[in-house]
């Protein structure tokens, strides 16, 4: 599904990913982990086509195609979804709207019928529940107001009504109590299925205990220095980031 | 949500729309303003005495006046001795219906959309149209009679009502008040006229469409709205022009009086040709509005400003009465070499008297928007109050937006409450929209009419949906 090759970025004169690879086959959950300014949000930014970011090197495809040639909205319309670590705000647009605009938006580059006011409503309300959001979200402003908690909620609201192929979770734990991240996790854990991939990114295990990971990677340096199994990310929160860093040195 | 789409679709082709020109023969007095102007648009418009002494009076301050300049505009000195005052489209005879209308005026106004034929009614607005200076056209003037109601052109009731233009007319902005105000007494040549009779709720929207065609005229266009006691209306006003390289001078009056427990709610969709991309051509728009609100009477203003190269123009509200409301909503826009200098005024006279201000400004390409506005409370307003909210929307990093706003309070028991704020629409919100499929032209769209919607939700429907349409239209190529 996902194919990454070599891949280097920079942002200005800096250069972050030094090539990066990674395999995403349908189904499967990867975590990604690594210490601060390893280059996690960048291979965010550079999947979904944040223009900040320079791709100067290697070859991204989605299946089989060059996805880093694609416009942002092109990418999401072809399932492309990424929870962000910092939900924006819309004021004045109620999330309904936008969630419409989308949902339509998407479903119109993909050659489907867009949906009426009435099979969207539908959809909606069954989306909600799985998030156990409350009606009320619905009709308030994107973000505006919300509290981190809610705002990731929304993120994962949003997934569940894209119903993207690829989903990047963008350090969606941070800022989460533990209630809150119980929620987040229960609705991922309800949106995997054999054709739905996600990417993880996180810094700490305990995001891994809700949402267990086919693979874990740690990210080092602008590359993926280890790969291993969900043990991986036990180990890791036990040893550091430090031993990952010597043994890459040597 | 998929009328927006519509809407956004339109976006990417268009350029000012409303610019053509039609090919309408009409009557123009000769360049140039003195005494025998004046003279002869009254003659023309074989009015009684009392206008043109009120018109010379005009002339007559005006040219002691100085050309204001305080505000936050750039613009060439306008040479008032180049513009033709009247411009009649001809022929010019009583219409007994509309098949007389002259076809080429007809096609005129159904190109922009506006059906002069009765069936509007099914839409429940009657209009009456304005092509330069002279009222072509009023729709269900006869139905509306029946309820004792007025809606006329402001020539027909300089004839057919001349007590109640002569009581109210000035009342509310005198020819002194400033110097376009002065100009226009002096040189106006129609507009409409509105008169709701005690306790009457107008049936209707009404709703005066003005349209400069002729090259070289300016428009002085004059409006009355007098909602006696206990009376309702909701008045709508539109306006386009043909896009042309020379500037052409707007300089309208509106004046409202609301009686006691009477309310009036304007609408405006301001929509005068803005000028090309470099900021050659387009309309100096320069309008004075103000209502008079007595005991518990509203006067609402609605404005939605996307036309002009040079918008300067601040609707206000005197508050006479005791407990009398008064109410601005504007969203404005400019983009590319488009000025704006826009605000209120709320006067607060009587005790308890309340007034909110929600102004948006949006600004994009090279483009500066400013807010003024003034809340005055006097001595004898007593538990007066007043909420501002004034909110700028930045596009890009070439454009500006400023707030100025006077407060005067001369009453302890008042309350005045002033916001503001200064935004951008940011990369992030456009890239947030990207990332959910949402192309950058419509996630735009989408920002703005968020940000205007406490303003749109004051708008008629169908004003609202042209509002939102024509939001996204002045703003096409405003980012990046």
């Amino acid at each position: 599904m996902l194919s990454i090759k070599n891949l280097q970025a920079a942002i200005g004169e800096k250069q972050i990913l030094n090539g990066l690879n990674l395999e995403v086959k349908p189904g499967q959950v990867h975590a990604i982990m690594g210490p601060n300014g390893s280059g996690k949000s960048t291979l965010a930014a550079v999947l979904t086509g944040r223009e900040d970011y320079d791709v100067n090197g290697g070859e991204v495809l989605f299946e089989n195609e060059n996805l880093i040639e694609l416009a942002p909205e092109e990418r999401a319309q072809k399932g492309v979804f990424l929870a962000f670590q910092y939900p924006i705000e819309i004021p004045g647009v109620s999330n309904a709207t936008f969630l419409k605009e989308a949902v339509n938006a998407v479903r119109q580059a993909q050659g489907k019928a867009k949906l009426d006011a009435k099979e969207f409503l539908m959809i909606m309300k069954e989306k909600m529940a799985l998030v156990e959001m409350d009606k009320t979200m619905t009709q308030r402003s994107v973000n505006e107001g919300f509290s981190g908690g809610e705002k990731k909620r929304n993120e994962i609201f949003q997934m569940a009504m894209l119903e993207p192929k690829l989903a990047i979770l963008d350090e969606t734990d941070s800022g989460l109590d533990i209630d809150a991240l119980r929620i987040v996790a229960d609705g991922v854990n309800k949106l995997r299925n054999p054709n739905r991939s996600f990417i993880v990114i996180t810094h700490y295990q305990r995001l891994l205990d809700y949402i267990v990971p086919d693979f874990v990677h740690v990210l080092y340096q602008g590359r993926i220095v280890k790969s291993g199994g969900k043990e991986l990310a036990l180990e890791l929160e036990e040893k550091g980031y430090d031993w990952i860093k010597e043994e890459t040195v040597a | 949500m998929s009328d927006d789409l519509k809407i956004l679709d339109e976006v990417t082709q268009s350029d000012y729309k409303w610019g053509f020109v039609s090919n309408i023969e009409s009557e123009n007095a000769p360049k140039g303003l003195n005494e025998d102007i004046v003279r002869f648009i009254s003659a023309k418009k074989n009015e009684p005495a009392f206008m043109l002494e009120y018109r010379l009076n005009a002339f007559r301050h005006w040219q002691k006046m100085e050309e204001p300049r305080w505000a936050y505009l750039q613009y060439p000195k306008i040479d008032f001795q180049d513009i033709i005052y009247y411009s009649a489209p001809k022929p010019k005879k009583e219409l007994a219906s509309l098949d007389e209308l002259d076809p080429e005026i007809k096609a005129t106004f159904d190109k922009l959309g506006i059906s002069l034929l009765e069936q509007k009614r099914l839409a429940g607005v009657a209009v009456d149209a304005v092509i330069d200076s002279v009222s072509v056209k009023t729709t269900f003037s006869e139905e509306l009679a029946k309820q004792g109601i007025i809606f006329c052109s402001f020539s027909e009731a300089v004839q057919n009502h001349p007590d109640l233009v002569k009581q109210y007319m000035g009342s509310v902005v005198p020819y002194t008040d400033n110097y376009f105000a002065a100009l226009n007494a002096a040189v106006f040549s129609d507009g409409s006229f509105c008169y709701i009779p005690k306790g009457v709720r107008c049936p209707m929207e009404l709703s005066t469409y003005f349209r400069i065609n002729s090259a070289g005229t300016g428009q002085f266009e004059r409006t009355l709205i007098i909602a006696d006691e206990g009376a309702y209306v909701s008045y709508l006003e539109g306006c386009t022009a043909p896009m042309r390289d020379e500037n052409q001078l707007h300089a309208a009056v509106v004046e409202i009086v609301s009686l006691k427990n009477a309310q009036v709610k304007y609408s405006t969709v301001q929509n005068w040709y803005p000028g090309d991309k470099n900021g050659v051509g387009g309309i100096y728009n320069f309008v004075t509005k103000r209502g008079i609100a007595h005991a518990h009477a509203k006067i609402s203003w609605t404005q939605v400003e996307t036309g002009s190269a040079i918008t300067w123009k601040y609707p206000s509200v005197i508050l006479k009465g005791d407990y009398a409301i008064g109410e601005f909503y504007s969203v404005a826009v400019t983009n590319n070499m488009q000025q704006a200098d826009t605000g209120t005024k709320m006067i607060h006279i009587g005790s308890h008297t309340k007034s909110t201000i929600i102004s948006k400004g949006i600004s994009g390409g090279k483009s500066n928007n400013s807010y003024r506005g003034l809340v005055r409370i006097g001595k004898q307003a007593k538990q007066a109050r007043n909420f501002s909210q004034c909110d700028s929307l930045l596009l890009g990093d070439t454009c500006g937006a400023h707030t100025f706003p006077y407060l005067e309070c001369s009453n302890s028991t008042s309350k005045v409450e002033h916001e503001a704020t200064t935004s951008k629409v940011g990369e992030d919100q456009i890239f947030y929209c990207n990332q959910r499929g949402i192309k950058t032209e419509d996630a735009i769209g989408l920002i703005v009419n968020g940000y205007c919607k406490e303003v749109f939700n004051q708008l008629p429907m169908e004003f609202a949906v042209e509002a939102q349409k024509l939001l996204a239209i002045s703003l096409e190529g405003s980012v990046g």
